[in-house]
């Protein structure tokens, strides 16, 4: 029994290895990653050496933009793991580097597979022997209800009671609709567009709220940016070698030796973060140091965490420090006994690689990432950030219908589909509970 | 008389007489057996068929071969369109229909069918051997049998009427009820309990001050219901009238409210809360100044009239002043009392898809025996039953509709997955392909599926095969033929299409714009020859509109398909399914699903369970593969 729908997940275990696979299943494994890797397509039992492109969310057409280089191996059923068409990519060991791509995946139809998805089909298709039976039931209920743990505790506080008025709210606004499709015989008073549509614009923005608080806890199990800033020749790039332990950025005694942005990746209590290293801000900077300094700026902006680099303790003139930045006073070694060591500023050097441990123990205070954390399998979580993309965009597709006086019945479908996703975070609904809602508000009845 | 009958039906409502007749259609030897033979196709609540969500299943039932919507097309009086200028998914179809005309045009169905008899007189008892029902037993100790036996029989298992503090055992208003046959099957392991009903008093139509009211014309053009039908079918037409209780009749209704049955605890079933009483209207919607009461001719030949909306069992009395405190009903004369009615029904949990009881086999139920209400819902069960017990008897496998074929499918699937507590009627909002099954396309959907089986006889088949080949043919030359930017002119276009065309288009796509008609077309003369067969232009124009969204339907109901092929061996052992909750097997067992469609849709029933119930069923036959 072959599957219509085409899953995407990471295959190779979480961490940071050097390789990364995602791996596609389905009948559309094949033209998704063709796309993805900007090809016309792929040929099986080949290895593909290919730029992985970032889908466009409006256009599902390949951007411009390459995630990362690597391998895309195509595997034509039935000869492959899951006995679908399976496509592997292989990027560099980088979770940031494979949300995308699972991402792009998505965007050109496919879906984040479930816990133990890939097994199961494999099993389905007589790919696994019987006596793996009880390691596959096994996997699958485990790993659901972790998922559903790690769901519970994603969404404990924030998330599960918002959700839930969420969908009353859209509940509602279905009511108020379908109690016109079914009933329209009835002497009742139905809502106009402009209540439907109150109503609908702030489920709308309820859910972008929701988002954001959502997608704040999915970032932590995804990976952080961390930014080093700080004026030029301060040390942020000896900083940033010592904090990955190799020689990756350039290190001069002269002031804006660093001109594009150098990124590593680090691994701090398991959580992969991406430490960037900038161009110091000045005023007297060339051309190209100026680009480099227009792009540090714009990393600083998206950066959950900024490491403010300075050389002596700051004061209050010479640095205005943002709220998000640690303060780290770098050539430590240089300091004089005098000098006062301030609590809240990390003393490092980068030189005499002191001080790096407290550093990283700072950094995974600030972003909050305990060791408990990473237990939460982060694929659950990251499916109901989907589903709630997805619930958005069927709402707005709903008012641009209502804006254009569209079918109501048009209307109708794009909301039971947005409840639909929204169901998939919160578990059941059937169509009776709708006109459970349409008895309760509406005098029905001949 | 022949004793020996392939399918016996119990029971001549709108159940029974289209599994009587599926039954006999696909040939298998039928027997009908009702109390009254006068009352077969009798209407026994308001005189009308149709309406949102029920028209849906009167078409299909149509589109199978039923008798439904034929009768309904010779005996309506009004017909309108609801929901017209919506789109045409919730588009229904309504008619008022005269009780005696759609009497007889269902006896003449009924009688003209081959392989079909009747016989009058009531079932009293089941004759079961070796765990198989194989016949019935009537009042006069005659033995019929048969291999399959349907059970149709509405309100009248143990039916109960409530007037006020009165009440007595009765089938419906007139007629006995069936208590041998309700006490020998609640001996049987059924789960049973009880619903109610009611009806409005009936009034004499000399009596009502009309030209106070406002009139309700039937809708021009006339509908049509049945695919093979046309306007000439119907009979002479008539006008329903409106009228609106008051806050004398609600103040008159509060102070008689202890002489309700429903308010004095003396009626225990559970009604449906879209067809509530005047009493529950006025309580629980108390704000309310007024109800809507629709005036509906009960025929051509009587001047009897049915208030649609005052359904009430406070005490005649009552009744009658209630009714004489609305406008234009002040010195009414009432003919028959309204009066609320309980009756046994057996939980739908209990039958499998098919119909056929889980727990004696040969035995199928239809109707409002399995908790619903409506001709309409008991008529498309009738179809499955009496076609599924005629495959039964000759050892072949049931047709089960799925839920993106059929509102059919989709009203068994909830019954028999989900069970029901209170009378089920169909909506259009239980439907989640509600744009898939239209009233428009129910012949596209299943006429071809049910020609297979036996359903559809030739005059219906050739017209469907003309339709559907014209449709193919039409929508494929649309497909192939272009318009060039700048072959017309941008006024043209904008009037047209809505915008200017800065590029080709073919003709179909152009017709999936919202503004765009097939008929608009016909000004383009390039484009001719155009069709001029009404039901098929509709159909190119409603399946382009829709197109989009069908479209991406298709995905979601692809994967139901698949889950639907996926069958469970009867006597699957949930038990050992490892993974699974205590909840979910305890569920599982009880309901016994035959595929793993209808398992996903249990109460209760996680994904994660599906996959595992997957996963067992694939190693399951793995085993027997290898053994």
């Amino acid at each position: 029994m072959l599957s219509s729908e085409t899953i995407a997940a990471v295959a190779t275990a979480s961490g940071s290895g050097g390789v990364a696979i995602v791996r596609l299943s389905g009948p559309d494994a094949a033209t998704i990653a063709a796309q993805i890797c900007g090809r016309e397509q792929l040929t099986p039992r080949y290895a593909h050496y290919a730029q992985f492109y970032k889908i466009d969310p409006k256009t599902e057409l390949a951007t411009g933009v390459v995630i990362d280089m690597g391998l895309a191996l195509y595997f034509k059923a039935p000869s492959s793991f899951t006995g679908e068409d399976v496509v592997e990519l292989h990027a560099h060991g980088n979770a940031i580097v494979c949300e995308q791509i699972i991402a792009s995946a998505c965007l050109l139809g496919a879906r984040r597979a479930r816990a133990g998805e890939f097994s199961e089909r494999a099993f389905l298709n007589g790919k696994l022997q019987l006596n793996q039976l009880e390691a596959i039931a096994d996997l699958i209920s485990s790993n659901s209800e972790q998922a559903a743990r790690s769901a519970v505790l994603s969404m404990q506080g924030v998330f599960s009671d918002e959700v839930n008025a969420l969908l009353q709210k859209l509940i509602y606004a279905r009511t108020l609709l379908e109690a016109a499709l079914d009933f329209s015989d009835e002497d009742i008073e139905f809502a106009d567009h402009d209540r439907i549509e109150k109503e609908l614009r702030y489920t709308l923005d309820r859910l972008a709220e929701i988002y954001k608080v959502a997608a704040e806890g999915a970032r932590m199990q995804r990976g952080v940016t961390v930014v080093l800033s700080g004026a030029p020749n301060v040390g942020k790039s000896s900083l940033l070698n010592a904090l990955c332990a190799e020689q990756r950025a350039i290190v001069t005694p002269i002031a804006g030796t660093t001109r594009d942005l150098i990124s590593v990746d680090l691994n701090i209590n398991g959580v992969p973060v991406t430490l960037v290293d900038t161009a110091g801000i000045r005023s007297d900077a060339g051309e190209i140091e100026r680009e480099g300094i227009a792009r540090a700026e714009t990393a600083r902006a998206q950066a959950d965490l900024i490491l403010q680099v300075l050389e002596n303790n700051p004061t209050e003139e010479k640095q205005a420090v943002e709220s998000g930045s640690i303060i780290v006073v770098n050539k430590a070694d240089l300091l004089s006994e005098q000098t006062p060591r301030l609590a809240e500023v990390v003393y490092v050097s980068a030189t005499e690689r002191t001080g790096l441990d407290q550093l990283r123990a700072e950094i995974a205070e600030r972003l909050d990432i305990s060791s408990d954390e990473q237990q939460t399998p982060f694929a659950a979580r990251q499916r109901h950030l989907d589903a709630l993309q997805q619930a958005q965009a069927a709402i707005e597709r709903a008012m641009l219908q209502l804006a254009q006086a569209e079918l109501p019945e048009l209307i109708a479908e794009e909301l039971r589909l947005a409840q639909q996703s929204l169901g998939e975070i919160t578990g059941e609904f059937t169509p009776d509970d709708l006109l459970d809602y349409i008895f309760r508000e509406f005098c029905i009845g001949k | 008389m022949q004793q020996q009958f392939d399918v016996i039906v119990v029971g001549g409502g709108h159940a029974g007489t289209e599994a009587a007749l599926a039954a006999a259609r696909t040939g298998a030897r039928t027997l009908l057996l009702t109390q009254n033979i006068e009352t077969i196709g009798q209407m026994s609540c308001n005189p009308a068929i149709g309406g949102i969500g029920k028209s849906h299943l009167v078409r299909e039932i149509d589109a199978m071969g039923g008798a439904m919507a034929l009768a309904a097309d010779e005996a309506g009086i009004q017909f309108r369109v609801l929901n017209r200028r919506k789109g045409p998914a919730v588009r229904a179809t309504r008619a008022q229909t005269d009780r005696s005309l759609y009497r007889q045009a269902i006896r003449r169905i009924v009688e003209n069918q081959e392989n079909l008899s009747l016989f009058q007189q009531e079932v009293e008892d089941l004759i079961v051997e070796q765990g198989r029902v194989c016949g019935v037993r009537t009042r006069m100790d005659l033995s019929f049998r048969a291999s399959a036996v349907i059970l149709t029989v509405g309100t009248f298992l143990a039916g109960r009427i409530h007037v006020g503090a009165e009440n007595y055992s009765a089938g419906r208003a007139g007629d006995a009820p069936s208590n041998p046959l309700a006490a020998r099957l609640r001996e049987l392991p059924f789960e049973v309990d009880r619903l109610k009903t009611g009806t409005p008093p009936r009034i004499d139509g000399k009596t009502i001050d009309y030209q106070r009211l406002q009139a309700q014309p039937g809708d021009q053009p006339l509908p049509v219901f049945s695919f093979m039908g046309s306007v000439s079918d119907h009979p002479r037409q008539v006008d329903c009238h409106i009228t609106y209780t008051n806050n004398e009749t609600h103040d008159f209704i509060r102070a008689s409210l202890h002489q309700s049955p429903m308010y004095s605890g003396a009626i225990k079933g559970i009604g449906p809360r879209y067809c509530p009483s005047i009493e529950d209207k006025v309580i629980r919607f108390a704000d309310r100044e007024r109800h809507q009461v629709f005036l509906e001719p009960e025929g051509l030949g009587s001047h009897e009239v049915y208030p649609n909306g005052i359904s009430t069992s406070l005490p005649y009395a009552s009744q009658l002043q209630m009714v004489h405190s609305i406008e234009g009903l002040e010195n009414c004369h009432i003919t028959r009392p309204g009066y609320a009615i309980e009756y046994d029904y057996f939980a739908p949990t209990g039958l499998y898809a098919s119909l056929e009881t889980k727990s004696l086999a040969g035995l199928y139920f239809a109707g409002q025996i399995n908790g619903t209400t409506g001709y309409e819902e008991a008529a498309a069960q009738g179809l499955m039953a009496g076609l599924n017990a005629a495959r039964g008897s000759r050892a072949e496998e049931p047709l089960v509709l799925r839920r993106d074929q059929a509102y059919i499918g989709v009203m068994i699937d909830d019954l028999v997955t989900q069970g029901t507590r209170e009378p089920y009627r169909m909506f259009t909002s239980r439907a989640e392909y509600r744009l898939q099954l239209r009233e428009d396309n129910a012949d596209l959907r299943l006429t071809e599926l049910a020609r297979g089986h036996g359903l559809v006889d030739d005059a219906r088949w050739q017209r469907f095969c003309w339709k559907r080949e014209a449709l193919a043919e039409e929508q494929k030359r649309l497909e192939t033929t272009f318009i060039q930017a700048g072959q017309y002119s941008d006024e043209q276009c904008i009037a047209l299409f809505g915008s200017v065309l800065e590029r080709e288009y073919s003709v179909a796509s152009l017709l999936k714009r919202p503004a765009t008609t097939y008929n608009d077309l016909r000004v383009l003369s390039e484009l001719a020859p155009f069709q001029e067969d009404a039901e098929l232009i509709e159909q190119i124009d409603i399946q382009a509109k829709y197109s989009g969204y069908l479209h991406r339907q298709q995905a979601e109901i692809d994967k139901s398909i698949r889950l639907a092929e996926m069958r469970i061996p009867e006597g699957f052992d949930y038990q050992q399914v490892l993974g699974f909750s205590n909840e979910v097997k305890q569920k599982l067992s009880e309901l016994k699903p035959q595929t793993v469609s209808q398992a996903a849709r249990i109460p209760g029933v996680t994904p994660a369970a599906v996959s595992l119930l997957l996963v067992h069923l694939k190693a399951g036959s793995a085993l027997r593969d290898t053994a």
